[in-house]
């Protein structure tokens, strides 16, 4: 496909529609007094690869948290998959979210993290395998099965034995990705997941995230400060400033053709630094 | 009162026959503070603020007062054997501190791996038996250690109900032969050594404590 057949093909953003999978309705989010953000409209369709970027503190991590279910809204509401992830319906009435509730949400939802988050404790092989077993109650062989797999999609195949500790900083957060991917999760997150890493290691894990961004229909969301990554890779990217959508659309006009003073000076700073 | 060998080697043999009642009360006081002491730690945390308000009361409580007291408290207000009365009443109070110890375990265990135990979707049970407890445990296992030596040497209390343990043997002896210097001596010695192999094990286990499977092979990385 083009990218202009892409562009056309994917259904505007920011509307409700029959393939929309993540949805944020009018959701504010505070920390005590700090609101970190106000009045959050923002819908994801099935599929798509959304970039979020923006300067730090702007709530881009904020944003992908709550959908994770680490952070509760203060108001308003998520949806995923048609289904609101704090409350649930009894009776025609909406009651806040149990915690059976919520792990049936987040069932569809996973996140890589910046530190990767291995268990330290279990061999590369357990980490991807613990979950598929006791959560989705898959059977042992089938989850080294496709354990093995995604780890060798990842080009670690080789280390099942391993701890986490004898990876390299790149090699385990390949690892955490494909933990994750085990799962087959619809939405999947990623929270700067190369911020973390020496600057000759950010390479292979944008690799491996382009390929999964290139043959799945698993919708993703990508904090990024990756710029050309974002560019390559995205359907949709979104800059956060404040605690505010401040721009968004195909990556082409907002990386390449900012509106804003602010969108203008942030990228300014990375073609600066690149 | 002078030292006299004779007697020591005659009633050597009698104290330490006691020392099967002392190793007994201590596992079983031990086993009961490493379970009850997890327990508590485990409601301490609960979400439900009542129930670990209460579990906190219960605990300032059981610490603050003497175990002798407990024991005689409980010797005289329940029904039981003084071998069990001792057990579960020092195995209560310790529980108490064993489970500041796991309470200092857990807490070192990073947030993120709730929070990665979250993103797969692990219940919060499982998040505790597979990721939580697995890492907060082996870093404390020396400190767990130490509270086996101090229940060891708090055994002694059990004399006071009546428990034959070594020194209730020892003072038996006292009061019968009016020498009390030899048998108390053996019963030190014998303390003496069992705690030390013991506490030198423990040492041990300090070293070795606090490396992540697998950072051997990599030398340096801690
Ligand atoms: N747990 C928290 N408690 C208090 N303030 C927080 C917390 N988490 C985030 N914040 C604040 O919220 C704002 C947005 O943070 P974050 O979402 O992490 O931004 P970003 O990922 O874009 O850097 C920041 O000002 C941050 O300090
Ligand atoms: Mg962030």
């Amino acid at each position: 496909m083009t990218e202009e057949a892409r562009e056309e093909t994917v259904e505007t953003p920011g509307e409700d529609n029959a393939n929309t999978i993540v949805s944020y309705k009018n959701v504010k989010k505070a920390f005590g007094d700090t609101v970190v953000l106000n009045d959050l409209n923002l819908n994801v369709n099935q599929g798509e690869k959304v970039a979020l970027i923006g300067p730090s503190g702007s709530g881009k991590t904020t944003i992908i948290r709550m959908l994770m279910t680490l952070e509760q809204p203060t108001e308003g509401t998520i949806e995923v998959d048609g289904e609101m992830l704090w409350h649930k319906e009894v009776k025609g009435e909406f009651v806040p979210a149990d915690e059976k509730h919520l792990r049936k949400v987040r069932g569809s939802i996973g996140m890589v993290f910046q530190q990767y988050n291995l268990f330290p404790h279990m061999t590369i092989m357990r980490n991807c395998t613990e979950a598929p077993v006791h959560v989705l109650g898959v059977d042992k062989n089938e989850a080294k099965a496709r354990a093995q797999e995604m780890l060798d999609k990842v080009g670690l195949g080789d280390k099942v034995d391993q701890y986490p500790a004898q990876l390299s900083g790149g090699q385990q957060q390949r690892v955490a990705i494909a933990r994750s991917l085990v799962m087959q999760p619809k939405v999947m997150l990623f929270d700067e997941v190369t911020a973390a890493l020496d600057p000759e290691l950010v390479g292979e894990v944008l690799e491996v995230l382009k390929d999964i961004a290139s043959e799945g229909d698993t919708t993703m969301m990508i904090i990024t400060h990756e710029m050309e990554f974002a560019r390559d890779v995205a359907d949709h990217v979104l800059f956060l400033d404040n605690g505010k959508i401040a721009e968004q659309g195909h990556p082409r006009n907002v990386l390449e053709n900012p509106q804003s003073e602010r969108l203008q000076s942030f990228l300014g700073r990375f073609i600066e630094t690149n | 009162m002078t030292w006299d060998w004779e007697f020591a080697f005659e009633v050597f043999p009698d104290i330490i026959s006691a020392i099967g009642i002392t190793i007994g009360a201590t596992v079983a006081a031990y086993f009961i503070s490493l379970t009850l002491g997890l327990v508590l730690t485990l409601l301490r945390r609960s979400s439900f603020k009542p129930l670990s308000l209460l579990i906190a009361g219960v605990i300032e409580f059981i610490r603050m007062t003497p175990p002798l007291v407990q024991l005689f408290f409980v010797y005289f207000a329940f029904d039981m054997s003084p071998f069990v009365t001792g057990a579960i009443v020092l195995g209560v109070h310790y529980a108490t501190y064993v489970s500041e110890v796991y309470r200092s375990g857990i807490e070192a265990v990073p947030s993120s791996q709730w929070e990665a135990s979250k993103a797969l979707n692990f219940s919060r049970a499982q998040t505790w038996q597979k990721v939580v407890l697995p890492q907060a445990i082996p870093p404390v296992i020396p400190m767990l250690g130490n509270y086996l030596i101090v229940l060891f040497k708090e055994t002694p209390l059990l004399s006071g109900i009546y428990v034959l343990e070594m020194l209730a043997v020892a003072q038996q002896i006292g009061s019968d032969t009016y020498r009390f210097l030899e048998p108390v001596t053996i019963v030190g010695f014998l303390f003496l050594v069992l705690s030390y192999p013991s506490a030198l094990f423990i040492r041990y286990l300090e070293k070795r404590s606090g490396k992540l499977p697998g950072s051997a092979e990599k030398g340096v990385k801690t």
